[in-house]
């Protein structure tokens, strides 16, 4: 391999001086290759988006330039010295910063005392550092007060009081880690704003993300990962989002959209006036009403933690005192105990599939038969029917693609998107006549995921009613017949996929819209 | 397929290994520092028990043995009951007292006894369900709890239902008639003449029960399922709540038989001497047995083995038994981290194994790619 990174000759960003200079970088884990003779070079004051599918090897790297995994191989420059990085700490020294996902911060503390904790030496804990975190905050455009609780700031402040936690320490390479996963769309923008600001003062910006419409508007660069190695390093005005993702998955690429309407006027799931009292004096759910006919996928659309969970779980029976009336084709739930639903045709596609839908330290048989304890292949009266439900495994591996050794592998030891592929077909084997989708598709890759909109659409045309649950607002508009927002527990705007814009929706879930 | 089924045997009999070893070495230094003969001991505790010493291995490992299984039951669901030492103790004085009256003949009044045990283990085990299942009380708090008063409950009750033999300080409930006594099987017709509990025929029905019920049954694997995962098994449609409490109970419904083999085999009534403390050495041979039908056989007979086998050390090598006391303790620990590790390892295996079949499915794809 060439040890030069697969820059981009002849433009003005090749000018500007790398900072950050990685050479053959390479990283095994037991059995896996995650990094492979990664060549990527960062320019000062740009944004460098690095794209690739889920396990595509981004993390991983990110943790190696940020400390937290030595690198097997291969050499880190940062503004022309070699380094090594054996900690964070190492990492924030030689100016690295990163900005995680799920966001570290102490929701009981101002922003100043979450900023301050650990870099309490820099500028003290009082007075200074508070001009401090002003100074940044004006500097970069952040709009940080210092002394509000970070418990009533919103998500996208959260992320940049994150950001300035990084800037605080003096990082002039700041790393952020799909940074846009939690946000809704005009809060994207916003952050972008944020991101031009940092690299119009010289900082360099290194942008993971796998959502390629976000890369392309804002990166001055992109360097596409696939299976551990850097394939190519682009220039968002010669490429389209459908090149990229070739790119990334190095073939032909799905769409969610969905076909002709199979819509049937039989009503299957009726949901009227559902409430959920809360903790505090706001309902987690409120007065929910709607139906899903056979045949139909209603997609629920909403920032997470508005009461999406609360309602799967009301509807599933595993979260009592909700009042109102759920009914499955014409059946009254309120009686039923969880498996009763399950076994009058009810299928689940948890949210969290390592809380909800799998035994982790469980063989892939017995996987296949949570949930569908009582029911054949799995049980034969009282005992449970090993040899079937290993038969049935193994059918479920064959057809939904599911890439393990046998059906005796345990749980833990496949990636998340083989976990959710036997996921997908565990619960469509039983035929049920709803299915409740929560996040099908997250987590997974770009092949699991065309699979398993197919399985979906498969059987919607076959007359299943879906319940969608998901944060992907392509993913809504393309598999939905129906969508509705959900805000604070309630219903808030019905809209028709065939022409509601991401915007629109957006705007609905966050209650700026109409 | 067989080749990682083979991995996965020799890997479940290296971690008990691994901790033996660990123990053997760990005690050996304690021997060391405090100046004792460390060769002797182990000598004399190595050493092959006489025909005598293998009939008292068995008794005790019997009653190790259900005691083992009780603590395990609970394990499988991830439910501590630190009460077994408890319940057997309420259960076996209830069994007493009512197998004394003799309200039924010959073995129908064994048959009533014993099963008096198993629902008053049950009940008592059941509180510890109910509190954990409707108010969220941890079951290791309430079962430490319940052991205390289940000691002083039996003491005051031991007094009103007691015959005290003239001239002995001895406080004990009526025996129970011969008729009612469990006969012991002879194991050797000796000399010596070498007899064991007729119980061990129960322990061994109870151990294929426990495999049967928890492997092969729905409910076993509800069971399991919220031991693994409450949320998933919650999920799935267990009721969680019911499990805790059918878990609790059937655990003390277990350690309901573990006074019974002495009580039907060698006391024939329950009085102020009657053997304690059997609740915890269940907990550590259930660690140490992996929760496995087998393996706690295989713990019960090791615990069994070494506190027989410790008994002369005072005589022969000067030194206390509690030395034993010590290894077993020291088992306990090594086992808890020896099965991390190898867990640990096992599961790294198998990444990449999974790991290897997926090179091996893309590499001939690429072949036929490019061929």
């Amino acid at each position: 391999m060439s040890s030069t990174a697969p820059t981009v000759e002849g433009t003005a960003a090749a000018e500007t001086p790398v900072t950050v200079r990685l050479r053959g970088i390479g990283k095994r884990f037991p059995g896996v290759i995650a990094n492979d003779d990664v060549n990527i070079d960062v320019r000062r004051g740009t944004i460098h988006a690095i794209v690739g599918e889920n396990g595509a090897g981004k993390s991983t790297l990110m943790k190696i330039l940020y400390g937290v995994q030595p690198p097997d191989s291969g050499t880190i420059e940062i503004n022309g010295e070699q380094v090594s990085l054996h900690s964070p700490a190492d990492a924030i020294k030689a100016g690295v910063g990163m900005v995680f996902q799920h966001f570290m911060l102490a929701d009981n503390l101002t922003v100043v005392e979450n900023v301050v904790l650990g870099a309490e030496r820099l500028h003290g804990i009082g007075g200074g550092a508070r001009a401090e975190i002003k100074r940044i905050s004006d500097a970069y455009g952040l709009d940080i007060e210092p002394d509000t609780l970070v418990e009533d700031l919103g998500v996208g402040a959260r992320q940049r009081v994150e950001i300035l936690k990084v800037l605080y320490r003096g990082a002039s390479i700041v790393i952020l880690d799909e940074p846009t996963a939690v946000l809704v769309p005009h809060e994207v923008d916003e952050l972008f704003d944020n991101l031009r600001e940092l690299k119009k003062e010289g900082l360099s910006v290194i942008f993971i993300s796998h959502k390629l419409d976000e890369v392309l508007s804002v990166a001055d660069e992109i360097t596409v990962i696939r299976r551990g190695t850097t394939v190519k390093t682009v220039l968002p005005t010669e490429v389209t989002a459908r090149q990229l993702a070739e790119l990334m998955v190095g073939s032909e690429l799905p769409s969610p959209s969905t076909e002709s309407s199979t819509v049937t006027d039989q009503v299957l799931l009726s949901v009227k006036n559902l409430s959920l009292p809360g903790v505090g004096s706001r309902p987690l759910l409120d007065d929910i009403s709607f139906e899903i006919h056979k045949g139909e996928v209603l997609g629920i659309a909403g920032v997470e933690g508005n009461g999406q969970a609360e309602l799967v779980e009301s509807i599933m029976g595993m979260r009592h005192g909700a009042t109102g009336t759920i009914t499955l084709s014409g059946t009254d739930l309120h009686t039923m105990s969880t498996r009763d639903r399950r076994e009058a045709g009810v299928g689940y596609i948890p949210e969290d599939r390592h809380r909800h839908g799998l035994l982790l330290d469980a063989p892939l048989w017995e996987n296949r038969v949570l949930g569908h304890q009582s029911r054949p292949p799995s049980a034969k009266g009282p005992l449970i029917d090993k040899r079937a439900a290993r038969a049935d495994t193994e059918r479920i591996i064959e057809e939904y693609d599911v890439r393990t050794p046998g059906p005796n592998v345990l749980a833990r030891a496949l990636s998340g998107g083989n976990q959710q592929k036997l996921i997908v077909g565990r619960e469509m084997s039983s035929e049920p006549i709803l299915l409740i989708a929560a996040h099908p598709t997250r987590g997974v890759d770009v092949g699991a995921q065309a699979a398993i909109w197919t399985h979906i659409k498969t059987a919607r045309r076959n007359g299943l009613a879906v319940l969608l649950i998901s944060a992907d607002l392509d993913e809504l508009i393309g598999l939905s017949d129906t969508i509705e927002v959900i805000l604070r527990g309630k219903l808030v705007g019905t809209f028709d996929p065939g022409d509601v814009t991401p915007e629109q929706l957006g705007s609905a879930m966050t209650g700026a819209g109409s | 397929m067989s080749s990682t089924r083979v991995i996965r045997i020799v890997l479940g009999i290296s971690a008990p290994l691994l901790a033996l070893v660990a123990a053997f070495l760990i005690t050996s230094a304690v021997l060391y520092l405090a100046d004792d003969p460390v060769l002797k001991v182990w000598d004399q505790l190595l050493s092959v028990p006489e025909a005598r010493n293998v009939g008292n291995i068995v008794d005790n490992a019997t009653v190790l043995y259900l005691s083992g299984l009780a603590a395990a039951i609970g394990f499988r669901m991830n439910l501590f009951n630190i009460g077994v030492d408890g319940q057997y103790r309420i259960a076996a004085f209830v069994a007493a007292v009512v197998a004394g009256e003799a309200w039924l003949p010959g073995y129908l009044n064994t048959f009533l006894a014993v099963l008096c045990a198993m629902a008053v283990g049950a009940l008592w085990a059941g509180i510890a369900g109910v509190l954990r299942a409707t108010r969220g009380v941890s079951e290791v708090i309430s079962t430490i709890m319940l052991n205390a008063i289940a000691t002083g409950l039996v003491a005051y009750l031991l007094r009103k239902a007691s015959e005290q033999a003239e001239g002995s300080n001895v406080v004990a409930t009526k025996t129970i008639p011969e008729d009612s006594w469990l006969p012991s099987i002879t194991i050797s017709d000796g000399p010596p003449v070498v007899d064991v509990y007729g119980f061990v025929v129960i322990a061994v029905v109870m151990g294929l029960l426990y495999w049967f019920v928890l492997n092969k049954t729905r409910f076993g694997f509800d069971l399991r399922a919220t031991g693994r995962s409450t949320t998933a098994a919650v999920a799935s449609g267990v009721s969680v709540n019911k499990m805790i409490v059918a878990a609790m109970m059937l655990s003390g419904a277990m350690a309901g038989l573990v006074g019974m083999p002495i009580l039907l085999g060698s006391s024939h009534n329950y009085g102020s001497t009657f053997q304690s403390g059997l609740g915890f050495a269940g907990i550590a041979i259930a660690l140490l047995g992996r929760n496995n039908a087998v393996g706690i056989g295989v713990g019960a007979l090791l615990f069994a083995f070494l506190d027989e086998q410790s008994n002369p050390l005072q005589i022969l090598v000067g030194v206390s038994p509690d030395i034993v006391a010590i290894t077993q303790g020291v088992i306990v620990l090594t086992v808890v981290i020896s099965y991390e590790v190898v867990r640990r390892y096992g599961v790294r295996l198998e990444q990449q194994a999974v790991a290897r079949a997926l090179e091996q499915e893309r590499s001939t794809q690429k072949k036929e790619v490019s061929a």
